[in-house]
């Protein structure tokens, strides 16, 4: 077979090079938020969730190695560290609001962080998980670099932490608003906190798509309990038997 | 040109959050010191530079997009998670359904209280 060579060996070049992953995650996620978009951006259709389907697919169906589609995936991956840093921008923009909920932030923030970490250890110890497991749940309600973070810090292991914080986003993201309305929360301020503090990114991505009040709530909860949780839960760990 | 200033602010930003917290021993990911040093810088300053302020759009618009090649990685832990499959089931559905329910109840108990103004945008 003369003629299959050239492919082979193209593959052997795609496999072996970054602009692979990091197109094809483009790609997946471009497709991912035009199909949402076609269909009126429903929380069902997450791009998250379909572009990670599509690339779990696409890997399986070629053979690629995670490592090798991370060569690529880890230039997009890179900017979660900016992104943290870039949180600080709508938290000084939103300063007025600050000032004007400081109680329900603070509170709502405070609490949430403190009971989101506390029901997740406490839901793993329940279900029959190990330690190493309990902490790498913990912070599963933070944005990503920090999560990781705390997880290397207190013992668990940071790159299953990111699955299980996106995934945890996914889950809020779909239920979030939802489940928000049906409690009878319709300030869409406070809705915002709730995402951020529960679903950190992921839930940030579907409030902007709501309503971009609720967005910028969102991002607030998000930075102040990615701070609150990165001090807090290795003090809670410290105190756990 | 505006995005590479605006990402250089945020990479440096994050660079000195990176540096102070390996000096100072922080307990805290270098990301997180570097988005309140620039908070602080923020406030001093009095306003947000354009350029910075365009690419944070940007990021934050699609960060979302940003989860993606962590997320591929649940290939790699599918046995671990399927070892698990009943405390990651438990702890992401029904820990995130009462994280979701006690904030936005913490928040909205203690909102009301303040001032008689916001209960007219009810």
């Amino acid at each position: 077979m003369p003629e299959s060579l050239p492919l082979a060996q193209l593959w052997v070049y795609l496999a072996a090079t970054p602009l692979t992953g990091l197109t094809m995650t483009l790609v997946a996620y471009s497709g991912a938020v035009w199909l949402g978009q076609r269909f009126g951006s429903p929380a069902w259709l997450n791009p998250v969730l379909l572009s990670i389907v599509a690339l779990v697919a696409f890997l399986q169906v070629t053979d690629l190695s995670y490592s090798d589609y991370f060569a690529g995936g880890q230039f997009i991956h890179f900017l979660l560290g900016p992104a943290t840093v870039a949180l600080a921008i709508p938290l000084y923009q939103q300063r007025a609001h600050l000032r004007e909920l400081w109680r329900a932030i603070t509170f709502g923030v405070g609490i949430g962080v403190i009971f989101g970490a506390t029901s997740a250890i406490l839901l793993a110890w329940f279900a029959g998980a190990d330690w190493p497991m309990m902490m790498t749940l913990a912070p599963k309600s933070v944005t990503a670099p920090i999560a990781m973070g705390i997880s290397e810090q207190i013992g668990g292991v940071p790159s299953l932490t990111a699955v299980l914080v996106v995934l945890t986003g996914v889950v809020g993201a779909l239920i979030g608003p939802w489940l928000l309305r049906w409690m009878g929360c319709r300030d869409e301020r406070l809705q915002g906190l709730a995402m951020g503090v529960a679903a950190h990114g992921i839930g940030t991505a579907r409030a902007f798509q709501l309503s971009p009040l609720m967005g910028a709530f969102s991002g607030l909860a998000m930075a102040l309990s990615g701070i609150a949780t990165a001090w807090l839960l290795p003090w809670i760990t410290y105190w756990a038997p | 040109m505006a995005w590479i200033y605006g990402l250089t602010g945020l990479l440096v930003f994050q660079l000195l959050g990176e540096m102070s917290v390996r000096l100072l021993h922080l307990p805290v990911p270098g990301p997180v010191v570097g988005m309140l040093l620039l908070l602080g810088w923020l406030f001093w300053r009095g306003d947000t530079p354009p350029a910075m302020d365009q690419t944070a759009k940007g990021l934050l618009t699609h960060l979302s997009l940003l989860f993606v090649p962590a997320g591929v990685g649940a290939m790699v832990y599918a046995e671990e998670l399927l070892t698990h499959a009943w405390a990651v089931a438990l702890t992401l559905t029904v820990g995130t359904v009462l994280t979701l329910i006690v904030t936005a109840w913490v928040a909205q108990k203690t909102q009301r209280k303040p001032s008689a103004r916001t209960r007219g945008a009810d």
